[in-house]
């Protein structure tokens, strides 16, 4: 087991394609660090690299307290999971773990010991000597971790290993990995696009928007005081709304906008920050309209519109609310739900 | 098909039968007139049952052949022969296995040109550049050996092509496992690519044996000693004589066609799995 430590890690494809611009990244020996971002925004080619499958344009990797940017991904003492899991189809499920191991020349009984111990773990064994094509979905992705695991690499690496599930495995395999890595106490990096794999998987979460790091966290941090008005929009669901503070001030604030921070132009008010019922203490009321009510069982998400403005919004509220499409709705917000952004620069401007 | 129609499954029956019997045909004509006594043949009918002299005549061709047409015996001839196909078949294998790895897997500078170099070769069949690979062969002294029939030969762009095809649908991500479980790249093409490859190379070991079975121009061409003398140049010159033994050319022409059955019922085996277990 090992720390891993970016220090201005960055990736220029042929064709001056900057796909990671720089990353500074230290994650803890045992830590779970999960890379978020939007599609193509360079969290694989930065899991690439530090698996050693794409060479590194600029920067140091170091595992542990090597410096590996040279070596060959079998030298890193990695192990990875990709996303369409990578079994070798010819080889039982047995060779696919034993494998790795063999290449590296382990007795013969000790391969044994460590496959049966992982594919145990991984409540495997009775496919030990199935090829991958006679397994599901969901057992190939345990399959692929078992490869990883027999392995006992310093690090592992995973590329979006549970979006080529159906959701129900998706959030079962989510709470195995999970504590798997809590038992294992392996130093963990993984990547998804999905925010509600990060918020629950990680220690740490790591922002990523067009190769670079927008902000690092615990997933709750980042939920509660996202440095940008990126990260703002990309975790949590439904995404948090953004009104203009000439908006709101337009319609009367109460005095409660008077104490923005200094350069605050927008403010952001997570869907379930917006209540029909007014709360007790000062707050601010705004109008707006019904377009759309969607239930989702234990909560609801209705899609506003504000009043005299085209800024479309979403409220979430638990159960289901008396309202009917098209009805004009008052909502209430408090000053302390609101988070403060520079729409120029894109950044939070304080609280 | 569940369908029950008595009509339609007559007609398809019938049809393949003709079909059948289009192809059965000769072979059985090739099997009667192989059994029949010297002469025979010369009567102007041609006999539609099985003759008596089957056994002798196939022991004759076997062990003697015909050396008045410079045709040593089959034994020999067909042992020639499977040499020649079998190293045109492995070697021809090898190379294009080999060159399909290189060009897919490895960034070396003028990869697309020696791709676009082994796939112009395409348009050049031995029979276009014959007089040129003679002169080299008779240079490099290969006249009448195995080398000089099969080296030659060997070269391949089709199976190159084909295999290249095949390597790039393997997921990229198979190799990169590999790398992370700690295998090289002569690992990764001995242990994954080859075994992936099975049904392809069973599929084209029949291809390109019966291609090498089948040479005839070249072999003509460079060898003189009938110690090299293939079962087709056998044939060739048996009916080239001014009475041909028509009933020893034949048998010849059986025991001919048999190898390549022998492969195909052998390789059959490989490519049919292979073909019904689709593994990606
Ligand atoms: N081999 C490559 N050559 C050139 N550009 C690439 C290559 N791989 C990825 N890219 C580009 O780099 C960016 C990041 O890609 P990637 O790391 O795969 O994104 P993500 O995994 O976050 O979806 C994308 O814009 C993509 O087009
Ligand atoms: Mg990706």
């Amino acid at each position: 087991m090992a720390s891993i430590t970016l220090e201005g890690l960055k990736k220029t494809y042929a064709g001056n394609v900057d796909a990671v611009k720089g990353i500074d990244l230290h994650i803890e020996d045992g830590e779970f660090v999960v890379l978020v971002g939007p599609s193509g925004c360079g969290k694989s080619t930065l899991l690439r690299m530090v698996a050693g499958l794409e060479t590194i344009t600029d920067g140091t990797l170091k595992i542990g307290d090597r410096v590996v940017n040279k070596l060959e991904p079998a030298e890193r003492d990695i192990a990875m999971v990709f996303q369409n899991y990578a079994l070798y189809p010819h080889m039982t499920v047995y060779n696919n773990l034993a494998y790795g191991l063999k290449n590296r020349g382990f007795k013969k009984d000790e391969i044994e010991k460590r496959v049966r111990i992982a594919a145990k773990m991984l409540e495997i064994e009775d496919f030990l000597e199935r090829k991958p094509r006679k397994l599901s979905g969901g057992q190939r992705q345990r399959v692929a971790m078992g490869r990883a695991l027999v392995r006992e690499p310093a690090a592992f690496l995973f590329d979006e290993p549970l979006s080529n599930l159906d959701a129900k495995l998706r959030v079962q395999m989510r709470v195995e990995i999970k504590q798997l890595q809590r038992r294992l106490k392996t130093t963990s990096l993984y990547v998804t696009h999905d925010q509600l794999e990060a918020m629950t998987l990680g220690d740490r979460l790591v922002v990523l928007s067009a190769g670079q790091i927008e902000q690092v966290g615990t997933p709750m941090e980042i939920y509660a005081r996202p440095a940008t008005m990126f990260v703002a929009g990309f975790i949590g669901s439904p995404a948090m709304n953004m009104v203009p503070v000439e908006y709101l001030h337009a319609r009367g604030s109460n005095g409660l906008l008077d104490n923005l921070p200094d350069g605050t132009d927008i403010v952001g008010i997570r869907p379930d920050d917006m209540h029909l019922t007014p709360p007790e203490g000062p707050h601010l009321i705004v109008q707006s309209t019904l377009e759309l009510f969607e239930a989702a069982g234990a909560e609801s998400h209705l899609y506003v519109r504000l009043a005299d403005s085209d800024q479309p919004t979403v409220i979430r509220v638990s159960g289901q609310p008396p309202v009917a499409e098209g009805e004009t709705l008052r909502f209430h917000v408090t000053r302390n739900t609101l988070h403060p952004f520079n729409s120029t620069t894109g950044k939070r401007t304080g609280d | 098909m569940v369908e029950n129609r008595p009509w339609a499954n007559f007609f398809a029956h019938t049809v393949l039968i003709i079909g059948v019997a289009l192809v059965i045909f000769p072979v059985y004509i090739a099997l009667v007139a192989s059994t029949q006594a010297p002469g025979d043949l010369l009567r102007g009918t041609m006999p539609l049952l099985p003759g008596s002299h089957g056994i002798e005549n196939y022991k004759l061709m076997w062990q003697s052949g015909v050396s008045t047409a410079n045709s040593p015996p089959a034994a020999k001839m067909l042992w020639n022969s499977f040499v020649m196909a079998m190293a045109i078949t492995v070697g021809k294998l090898s190379i294009s296995l080999l060159s399909a790895f290189a060009i897919v897997y490895f960034r070396f500078r003028f990869r697309m040109f020696f791709f676009w170099l082994i796939f112009v070769t395409l348009m050049l069949p031995v029979e276009v550049r014959i007089i040129p690979t003679f002169q080299v062969v008779a240079d490099l002294k290969m006249l009448n050996s195995f080398a000089g029939l099969s080296i030659p030969l060997i070269a391949s762009a089709t199976a190159t092509f084909l295999f290249r095809q095949f390597f790039m649908t393997i997921p990229e991500e198979m190799l990169e496992a590999a790398r992370v479980d700690g295998a090289g790249p002569l690992k990764f093409f001995k242990d994954i690519l080859l075994p992936l490859s099975v049904t392809n190379i069973a599929a084209l070991f029949v291809i390109m044996f019966i291609y090498g079975w089948n040479q005839y121009l070249w072999p003509l061409l460079i060898t003189t000693d009938p110690n090299y003398t293939t079962i087709v140049m056998g044939i060739q010159r048996m009916t080239a004589e001014e009475n041909p033994q028509w009933h020893l050319v034949m048998a010849a022409v059986v025991m001919a066609a048999l190898p390549p059955v022998l492969v195909i019922l052998f390789m059959q085996r490989l490519f049919v799995k292979g073909l019904t277990e689709t593994e990606k």
